[in-house]
């Protein structure tokens, strides 16, 4: 299934990009997902940062199954306020 | 009531929004811009949010807070894009019968706010910038949990 990542502030930038394509297996997990968004961008977080995703704009641990068409965005650590 | 905003927040509106007769007691939050970060001199900030899931959160939270608190008025306003320096990024207002339960909702809204909120806030230096709580220790002392809980930075 293809599925669009989308990224934000930090990621954004070191992406080059708010959004990429990625081609997944039927049944891929967010961590499927995860390392191979690190295969792509191998700067985008150090290997020991867990990579926060939010599938259909809530959290999603690393265990979830994706759907086509879900709207999976990474969400590098949040500073608001 | 929740607002993410481009444009300049106004503290007296939001605070008007939780004004009533039967609350004896309001509080209002107002984070404001720094010029300041670990002795350097940031000239402006810029907030970015995934905005639709910022506003869901922002909506959570004030649901949780009412249901622990059992208060109803509270109001959360968040200003994003570029945010000169001594300007009102957050503006969190909460009234409640007595003054207890508003000054600790207020304070927890404040907090979980800057813990789960997909938020960001870019220091701008001249001739650098910096997105905190992700550049300063490259994620160190903040590790994402499994939970998927963005953890911050004290002092922002």
């Amino acid at each position: 299934m293809e599925l669009l990542v989308r990224f934000f502030a930090l990621y954004r930038e070191r992406a080059g990009t708010n959004q990429l394509p990625l081609e997944l297996p039927e049944g891929a997990t967010v961590a499927h997902l995860t390392d191979e968004v690190r295969r792509r961008i191998p700067h985008l977080a150090p290997p020991e940062v867990n990579i926060v995703v939010a599938v259909n704009a809530e959290y999603a641990q690393a265990e979830a199954v994706l759907q086509p068409g879900d709207d999976v965005c990474l969400i590098p650590p949040v500073s608001g306020g | 009531m929740i607002e993410l905003t481009y444009e300049p927040l106004d503290p007296e509106k939001t605070t008007a929004l939780v004004r009533k007769d039967t609350n004896g007691a309001v509080v209002t939050f107002l984070g404001t811009t720094r010029d300041n970060f670990e002795g350097r001199r940031v000239v402006l900030l810029e907030y970015e949010a995934f905005e639709e899931m910022a506003v869901k959160k922002l909506e959570e939270i004030r649901q949780e807070l009412q249901e622990r608190f059992q208060i109803e008025d509270i109001a959360i306003a968040h200003r994003i894009g570029v945010v000169p320096i001594g300007e009102i990024s957050l503006v969190v207002a909460v009234a409640s019968p007595h003054r207890k339960a508003a000054f600790e909702a207020c304070q927890q809204a404040v907090d979980i706010l800057k813990e789960t909120v997909p938020i960001w806030k870019k220091e701008v230096y001249e001739g650098g910038s910096r997105w905190v709580a992700c550049e300063d220790h490259e994620f160190g002392e903040h590790q994402h949990s499994s939970a998927g809980v963005a953890t911050v930075r004290e002092g922002d």
